[in-house]
């Protein structure tokens, strides 16, 4: 019998999804839950350090190579895709369903993959396939979707040029061999940074984060749900395999926690809000690679964990929302805690586990990381963290939920009149999700126990949950809580939107592609009318007639010898010789004079 | 003075709308104190704790009781105060982009 251990999980999903099409229309949607579910059963399943590769041209592609740091991320991948699968039970168009399985297997595969070309094809077919997810809204009408879908590959594809810039480098200096582990990037060359930029613009690292909250709340109402989890966290999973302990990755981390902060507050848009609170977490999970301590790998990968299940949760209640009302604008909602109370109830559970409320999984996970700058004696990136965590309240924790749920009072039946819960499946969705913010966060050891160092925990017994511990969360929270109340008039929502790094390439790229149109096709119209209008006839006329008037020269002295002329004979002539040469009747002997010549030029030249 | 007056062309609500958007004056009240309460009540709560005890390394910048509600509401002050201040750089209309969309 096959081993069952070397299909890879990605093939489960991506062959899945290619099975699609071929079902009957009633279990499509069925199947596309059973194989999330399968492939979570199959990491469950396969051992620690079960390998599996195939050879392709030279080269070994390690499709499964299982460690516990690859477990852990295929556990919460395969789970988070069961999920938002059942969110996604009501869409009925399978390529919906395809592109997001094809995703999302790509990601596992980039998980599971043991060397890097293979890592590589799979990075790729996701840069694409989470295309489609963006793209879909446009096809549904939203121009602003499409657009975004374009920038969003299009970054998506530089990225990965970079990446195999890089691994390229990276196979001269290894001698041929690209086993992805960060051996391979110990000693920092060129080839290393530029592997490292390519995986950095995936985890959305400031200043090339902007593609994210540019591109996710234009994705539809699922796909924002699935997009919000994969790209970034399978970036931190290669920071963490490749790059830990890269101490740039501090800094960069600790700009990201707070530029997330700060943009989530000047936004409108409710997922955009929770897009730029992507980046902010993410930015948590860059610094504990940076740190690259065993708790630090221990709480970067709690986070990932913890973190895919609460966004995931604020993803499916703001999709709920757009989908019942089809705004997503602060500006436009408010007052919805009264037509949507089971939306309002997990949404608030995600925004409150977000923030890491002691009970919900963020103050389980998100501890162990800002305990491991402790350990490490980072001053700076610990003081960023708290700060940080401090604004996650203020901007995810609160803001989102009031202005969206809460705000004002408002009758929303005069604009929708069937305004209420959305289908059973979205609840079913969120139901399960808010209940693992809370499982999480009040018995984590089933978390803890899957973390990849397990010796951490025995030679320095932290505690989650000490009296202290809860006195300086509680101190923290509320404390941000009470200045986003007090400063309320400040975060009054406008139409605006805040320009961010995408500028760049939205406004200064346009700008330079005006300049080089005016530049370079202003340097061909001159060269066109100068050289092509002008010269070119010039040197057409000179070549043509040129040889013709060599005749009449060559002619003229003979003919003057014979007889004495006056002007009219003299111009006819040269009129005479012209023509004779023009319709080309020379007499054979002077023709052939001038070959001999020619020829004896070549000869001695 | 004009960005404050812009801003009241732009929000959505009509101009008049109500004080506490619509709730309950006493409601609102009552929330006051209950949020008045729960920041209290961990302030409280640390003079019979020891936070130092049993929790790792600490930093000297942290002077022990109130720390961190200190820094929980200069973090957050000072969060919102350094986005309104880029905001008025980086605010833009929604149509800002518009033009650059491929039609």
């Amino acid at each position: 019998m096959m081993n069952l251990h070397n299909l890879p999980p990605s093939a489960i999903l991506i062959f899945g999804a290619l099975l699609l099409p071929l079902m009957p229309k009633q279990l499509r949607n069925l199947w596309c839950v059973v194989l999330p579910a399968a492939a979570f059963v199959w990491v469950w399943q396969v051992p620690l350090g079960h390998e599996f590769a195939i050879s392709f041209l030279d080269f070994q592609l390690e499709l499964v190579r299982v460690d516990r740091l690859s477990k852990a991320f295929g556990y919460i991948f395969t789970l988070n895709a069961t999920i938002g699968l059942i969110y996604a039970f009501y869409v009925k168009r399978w390529a919906h369903h395809a592109a997001a399985l094809i995703y999302i297997g790509s990601s596992l595969g980039v998980v599971f993959a043991g060397d890097l070309i293979t890592l590589y094809f799979y990075w790729e077919a996701m840069a694409v396939f989470s295309t489609f997810l963006i793209l879909f809204r446009g096809l549904e009408g939203s121009k602003k979707a499409y657009g975004a879908a374009l920038r969003y590959v299009l970054v998506h594809v530089a990225g990965g040029l970079l990446l195999v810039m890089g691994l390229c480098i990276c196979y001269q200096k290894n001698g041929g061999d690209l086993t992805f582990s960060a051996e391979l990037f110990k000693d920092p060359h060129l080839g290393s940074w530029l592997v490292l930029v390519g995986f950095l613009v995936n985890a959305a690292a400031w200043p090339l984060s902007a593609w994210l909250p540019d591109a996710y709340p234009e994705a539809t109402v699922t796909g924002g749900v699935i997009l919000s989890a994969y790209t970034s966290k399978t970036a931190v999973y290669t920071l963490l395999r490749g790059f830990p302990g890269y101490e740039i990755l501090i800094p960069l981390g600790c700009i990201m926690a707070m530029y997330g902060i700060i943009y989530a507050l000047l936004e409108n848009d409710m997922r955009r809000i929770l897009a730029y609170s992507i980046v902010n977490q993410v930015g948590f999970m860059v610094v504990a690679a940076g740190i690259g301590s065993e708790w630090a790998i221990n709480g970067a990968v709690a986070h990932a964990f913890c973190h895919i299940i609460y966004k995931a949760l604020l993803w499916m209640s703001a999709g709920a929302v757009l989908y019942m009302t089809g705004k997503s604008r602060c500006t436009d909602l408010g007052g919805l805690y009264r037509y949507m109370p089971w939306t309002m109830v997990f949404g608030t559970i995600g925004a409150l586990a977000i923030s890491a409320v002691p009970g919900t999984s963020g103050f389980t996970s998100k501890s162990l990381t800002i305990h491991a700058a402790e350990q490490a004696h980072l001053f700076w990136p610990w003081l960023v963290l708290e700060v940080a965590s401090a604004g996650v309240f203020l901007h995810a924790g609160i803001k989102f939920p009031y202005f969206v749920f809460f705000a004002k009072v408002k009758d929303w039946t005069l604009e929708k009149a069937d305004i209420g819960e959305p289908p059973w499946c979205m609840r079913i969705g969120m139901a399960l999700m808010a209940f693992l913010c809370i499982f999480l966060g009040v018995y984590p050891e089933p978390m803890y126990a899957i973390l990849p160092y397990q010796d951490v925990f025995q030679t320095d017994p932290y505690q989650v949950f000490t009296a202290g511990h809860l006195v300086s969360q509680f101190q923290l929270l509320m404390f941000s809580g009470l200045v986003f109340f007090l400063m309320l008039p400040m975060l009054r929502r406008t139409n605006t939107i805040a320009i961010d790094t995408d500028w760049l390439y939205r406004r200064i790229v346009p700008m330079f592609y005006r300049f080089t149109d005016w530049s370079l096709n202003g340097i061909n119209r001159w060269t066109a009318a100068l050289v092509v209008d002008r010269l070119i006839p010039r040197l057409n006329h000179f070549f043509a007639r040129g040889p013709y008037r060599v005749w009449v020269r060559v002619n003229m002295p003979f003919a003057r010898l014979n007889r004495s002329m006056g002007e009219v004979e003299e111009f006819s002539a040269r009129r005479f010789f012209y023509r004779q040469a023009m319709l080309g009747i020379l007499p054979i002997g002077v023709t052939a004079f001038l070959a001999v010549v020619g020829l004896l030029i070549l000869f001695f030249a | 003075m004009s960005e404050e007056t812009r801003e009241q062309e732009t929000v959505a609500t009509p101009p008049a709308a109500p004080k506490h958007g619509g709730f309950d004056p006493g409601l609102i009240r009552k929330l006051w104190i209950a949020l008045g309460v729960a920041c209290a009540l961990p302030v409280i709560a640390e003079l019979f704790v020891d936070r130092h005890h049993g929790h790792g390394e600490h930093f000297p910048v942290d002077w022990g009781f109130g720390f961190y509600a200190v820094l929980g509401f200069l973090a957050c002050a000072g969060s919102i105060l350094l986005a309104k201040g880029l905001g008025l750089f980086l605010k833009k209309n929604e149509d800002y982009y518009d033009h650059d969309e491929p039609s």
